[in-house]
């Protein structure tokens, strides 16, 4: 071992380690590791909080009745609005949980203070940046910014900034496993939380390293210093960033529901070979499945089309599916061994409601699987896609799943980050146990709107449907219908960003005691545990809840091919 | 535990209810990958992705000429054009408009070119549902049928600067 080790104990019950013990867990926390927990935490609902601000602008102009915004602020809104919530709130959150899953439950220091300084500046000021250069009307681009269009070279620095800054911080999450492995911080496998992490990290790396290979040359290209990119491969490579950051997403927030499900229910994987395989799955197949973004572009054969949506998108697929048994399954096991036997829905009402990370979780798992991941697999599908791309069916499904998923999952997960980490208890308990539920309706109304309307041929990223005379009284019904989702959902964005702010700045401090219970669920007095334990056919619920949702999926599915099946023949 | 270190023996074949799901979502994956390419044989709508290298001058050459052998009259001040049936057709779509108007028969199949001359745009033929990409520098060539009659609306669907909203474009089906 070397010396500089040994100055700075990685195990953080070794003697000197910078480090606190947890009064409600009993877990060890690193010192450096919860101020930069602290920092990404912070930035990100700063972000998540311009996000909605925005948000609630977009939603009031599309709402064609009140027709907001000016057109130009229109569209460098709708930019704001998808880099501060798909990009900047979304990574600075992540951020915070790979630092979190690479110590506490590892029992490790975190590898490097510098380099986590270095990251945090550069993550910070890339994102400052993109917003200043978006406000100030140089990059009305929106996100995706498809070439030839073209921004301040500013917009696609600052871009960069952040990408290699997050890189920074997946290369010491990395680092820090290894000298926790290293220097037996831990004994055996890294616990199911850490495993899920990281895969998110590793399908971070090659999510950014595409993002560098797309914005290095256009950066480079809006400077003048060298030719276009060609628009075709522009769009190959940014969706090789695109669509997979989105499945870095995925991978935190089945982290997330894995981890509250324990933190509420005791609930523990069913089977741990089965909870990894999945996101192997992941990790291994989820890459080419950015695929589904060009299925009705020019230049990409459908033979190219049919294997890299097929082969690979479908394995991804069926890693959800998975994860869509097992964490209802482990809470129903979990549930059923506290004594909760009645029937196949008896566990249900036993569950800790007024637990609002709880209640985030089941809602993000509901959204998610019934409405992000139908529609997603559906729009997915080469030629289902001729009926689908480009209206506001897409932004439907991903509003399902990114907001109605991860987001959710992550707000969930900050009503324990916060006691945990800033040890301070939440103010106002009874509104943030009723938040999950109001952002949550809040969303699916949005969700629903935008896809029937989307399915009616609305155009996303349109400021007005108006000048094209063919949308009917029902497209614009619907679009009040995502109107007032946003309302609600914004509603609860801001309850949410009050409720952490108001914790922060007036929460009781909970140093030297355990933090103010949320609710968890109680063990019937009297019942043994074990009783199920080697009982594979207990979670009788989750067996019904899943073959309704397999049901559901092949309905909306075949209703989709039956639907395309009705336009103009096409090649 | 999903925060804890699993037991040693963690490693284990799915059993039970577990593996049923498994292998019945397995299974619907599978139904999921058949049905691409079976659609791509039996099906009538497959996006081929069709596509040539083009320059923007001269796919609006070749749009201009065949403006002018094909056109049977004028809406606005755009051109009508009538393609020979299962001929070959050109679109140009641009800031912000759609050009020219197309005047198609039903039931007959046509090479419809499309290519963009400044950014992307989307193609929307509403209120069919029917959206494709366009791009510049690549000449789309969708095969199309027409089925049904009527007046049909092309709109712009991929964001093209601050006018998008109002690239309208009309198809005619006779
Ligand atoms: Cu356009």
């Amino acid at each position: 071992m070397t010396t500089l080790a040994a100055a700075v104990p990685t195990a953080l019950d070794a003697p000197g380690a910078r480090s606190r013990r947890c009064d409600t867990t009993g877990l060890s926390v690193c010192l450096t590791a919860q101020l930069f927990i602290k920092l990404a935490a912070v930035s990100a609902v700063v972000f998540l909080l311009l996000g909605g601000v925005a948000a609630i602008l977009l939603a009031l102009t599309r709402w064609q009745a009140v027709h907001l915004l000016r057109v130009d602020w229109f569209y460098r809104i709708l930019t704001f609005h998808g880099l501060n919530m798909l990009i900047f709130w979304i990574l600075f959150f992540e951020v915070a949980i790979l630092y979190f899953a690479c110590t506490v439950p590892l029992n490790s220091r975190l590898f490097s203070r510098k380099v986590a300084w270095v990251s945090f500046a550069m993550m910070l000021t890339g994102a400052v940046m993109v917003n200043v250069v978006v406000l100030a009307g140089k990059a009305d681009v929106l996100m995706t910014s498809y070439l030839p269009l073209l921004a301040h070279p500013g917009f696609y620095l600052g871009i960069i900034l952040v990408a290699v800054g997050t890189l920074v911080a997946v290369f010491n999450f990395f680092a820090t496993l290894h000298i926790a492995k290293r220097d037996r911080a831990y004994e055996g496998t890294v616990p199911l939380v850490t495993f899920g992490a990281l895969a998110a990290a590793i399908i971070a790396v090659v999510t950014l390293l595409h993002g560098a290979i797309v914005m290095i040359p256009t950066f480079t290209f809006s400077m003048g210093w060298t030719a276009e990119p060609d628009p075709m491969w522009y769009r190959m490579i940014w969706w090789g960033l695109g669509h997979q950051s989105q499945q870095v997403n995925v991978c935190a927030m089945v982290a997330v529901w894995y981890l509250v499900g324990q933190l509420a229910t005791g609930a523990k994987p069913v089977n741990e070979t089965v909870c990894r395989g999945a996101f192997l799955l992941y990790i291994l197949f989820i890459n080419l499945a950015s695929a589904h973004h060009l299925l009705v572009d020019p230049a990409v054969g459908a033979t190219w089309k049919i294997w890299n949506t097929s082969y690979a998108m479908y394995l991804a697929v069926l890693a959800s599916m998975i994860h869509g048994f097992t964490v209802p399954a482990s809470v129903e096991m979990a549930m059923r061994d506290k004594g909760y036997v009645k029937g196949l829905f008896g566990w249900v009402t036993a569950l800790p409601w007024r637990n609002p990370a709880f209640s985030a979780v089941v809602l993000s798992i509901l959204i998610f699987g019934f409405i992000g991941g139908i529609t997603g697999v559906t729009l997915g599908t080469q030629q289902i896609n001729i009926i689908a791309h480009n209206t506001l069916r897409i932004t439907g499904h991903f509003h399902a799943t990114v907001v109605g998923g991860t987001t959710l999952a992550f707000m969930g997960l900050a009503y324990y980050v916060i006691p945990l980490i800033f040890r301070r208890d939440f103010v106002w308990r009874t509104a943030a146990r009723v938040q999950p539920w109001l952002f949550g309706g809040g969303i699916l109304m949005v969700s629903l709107g935008m896809s029937f309307a989307g399915s009616l041929g609305v155009p996303r990223r349109s400021y007005d449907i108006e000048p094209a005379g063919v949308f009917g009284p029902a497209a614009h019904l619907f679009l009040g219908v995502m109107g007032l989702g946003a309302l609600v959902a914004v509603a609860a964005l801001l309850l949410f960003c009050i409720l952490c702010v108001g914790t922060l700045l007036f929460g009781r401090p909970n140093s030297g005691r355990a933090m103010a219970d949320w609710g968890v669920a109680q063990r019937v007095p009297g019942v043994k545990a074990g009783l199920f334990e080697h009982d594979h056919w207990a979670m009788k619920g989750t067996i019904a809840l899943t073959a309704v949702f397999l049901a559901c999926f092949a309905v909306y599915y075949f209703a989709n091919w039956k639907a395309l099946a009705d336009v103009w023949p096409a090649q | 535990m999903s925060l804890s270190i699993p037991d040693r023996d963690w490693y284990k074949a799915p059993v039970g209810a577990e593996k049923l799901w498994i292998g019945l979502a397995l299974i619907w994956c599978l139904v999921m990958s058949v049905m691409m390419p079976y659609w791509h044989f039996r099906g009538k709508q497959n996006s081929r992705g069709e596509a040539y290298a083009v320059t923007p001058a001269a796919f609006y050459e070749r749009a201009e000429q065949f403006v002018a052998a094909n056109k049977v009259g004028e809406r606005d001040g755009v051109p009508i054009v009538e393609p020979a049936p299962g001929g070959e057709a050109y679109l140009v779509a641009r800031m912000w408009g759609w050009y020219p108007i197309l005047k198609l028969r039903q039931g007959e199949t046509y090479r419809v070119h499309v290519s963009s001359m400044d950014l992307n745009h989307g193609f929307s033929l509403q209120p069919l549902n029917m959206n494709f990409q366009v791009l510049p520098g690549y000449d789309h060539v969708l095969t199309l049928t027409p089925t049904s009659k009527g007046e049909f609306t092309i709109v712009c669907n991929e964001f093209c600067g601050i006018g998008h909203d109002r690239m309208i474009g009309k198809l005619l089906v006779e």
